[in-house]
């Protein structure tokens, strides 16, 4: 239950972000400048911080979307359903670890 | 002879390890309150009492006007479905020393459906979900004279839905039928599985197209607490599975 409540979650999350994102994104097509500043004010860390949420929040859903569709497809789905949750929860940690070193070193540390 | 039968029925008793239990129950009378409030009991029970004879030590000896259905008490006929710390279970197949008997034990009633008194809710709206789904053997052209027979292969295909006791305890389980009561719930569609795999029957279409209501199996979001709910053990998120692909692939 706990992984469709936090698939549900994740998903509202997503949906929002895609709202800024099409918006932020279809700039470029009004005036490349207004784009440059809109993308300058996300290089803040409060905005980085956010984008490790995103980015949890996206691999979680896809990983647990792959889950859904093998319970659903596969015939053995059902059966195997709390392996395949540790598998997403598992596949996410080792995914996530790397990427908030990197992408944390370069919210902070400044390097690009 | 008989002192050595009166001291060999006698040592058990003395060998078991009685404890206090809280039990805590969610009452309802709508008589008295239209409010729902918590009570707690304190009984002497032993550890592999079950939380049905905890229930009956309140009702007999502490407080008559607890209300809760039960019949066999042995978990076959499905009567005494209810939350035990917070999870759907049959009173009388769970054991005080398997949920926790040192802290306070709850007992609520089933969720999703109209509560009655106490721990009695309405099965109405669950029974007629089952019903609507035409639980029942439907059949084309002359009787025949002898039984109908079935290979082993085809009653194993439906044999883990025909386990079912009608306990409510997958449908009031599931997060879905909470919200939406019109949703036919995890056992409606149990209840289909079991006629739409069995080979001698011959109404499979029918169910088929009314489990693909709104309503139907596509309501089902995999949340799996319907087949952790089952005291019989039914894969019943499975069985949801199953007549999702027959519709897919049924042409």
């Amino acid at each position: 239950m706990w992984s469709w409540v936090a698939h549900r979650i994740t998903g509202v999350t997503l949906f929002f972000f895609l709202f800024a994102h099409v918006i932020d994104t279809s700039m470029v097509r009004v005036s490349p400048e207004a784009y440059n500043t809109a993308v300058e004010t996300y290089k803040n860390p409060i905005v980085g911080i956010m984008e490790v949420g995103l980015v949890a929040a996206f691999l979680f859903h896809g990983l647990n979307g792959i889950r859904v569709i093998l319970v659903d497809f596969w015939s053995k789905g059902p059966r195997f359903q709390k392996q395949m949750t540790y598998g997403v929860l598992g596949i996410w940690v080792v995914l996530m670890i790397p990427f908030v070193i990197r992408h944390l070193s370069n919210v902070f540390g400044g390097g690009h | 002879m008989s002192t050595a039968t009166t001291e060999a029925g006698a040592a058990p008793a003395t060998s078991t390890t009685t404890m206090t239990v809280t039990v805590k129950i969610l009452r309802y009378n709508p008589e008295v309150s239209e409010e729902q409030h918590w009570e707690s009991y304190q009984v002497t029970a032993e550890p592999t009492d079950r939380v049905l004879d905890a229930l009956h030590k309140v009702k007999w000896d502490l407080d008559g006007s607890l209300t809760f259905r039960r019949s066999c008490a042995h978990g076959v006929c499905g009567s005494d479905a209810m939350r035990i710390n917070g999870k759907n279970r049959l009173a009388c197949k769970t054991l005080l020393k398997d949920v926790n008997p040192s802290e306070p034990i709850t007992v609520e009633p089933i969720k999703g459906l109209p509560v009655l008194k106490d721990l009695v809710v309405d099965m109405e709206p669950f029974f007629a979900a089952y019903r609507s789904v035409m639980p029942f053997l439907i059949t084309t052209g002359n009787e025949p004279t002898r039984e109908r027979l079935q290979s082993q292969k085809d009653r194993d295909r439906f044999d883990d839905t025909t386990k079912c006791i009608l306990c409510a305890a997958c449908t009031t389980s599931c997060p879905v039928y909470w919200t939406d009561g019109q949703y036919f719930g995890p056992q409606a569609i149990v209840g289909a599985h079991r006629f739409i795999f069995d080979s001698r029957d011959e109404g499979t279409d029918q169910r088929l197209e009314i489990l693909n209501d709104q309503e139907g199996v596509w309501r089902c979001r995999t949340t799996f607490n319907c087949t952790e709910a089952c005291p019989r053990g039914i894969e019943v998120t499975k069985a949801i599975q199953e007549v999702k692909r027959a519709l897919i692939f049924r042409r």
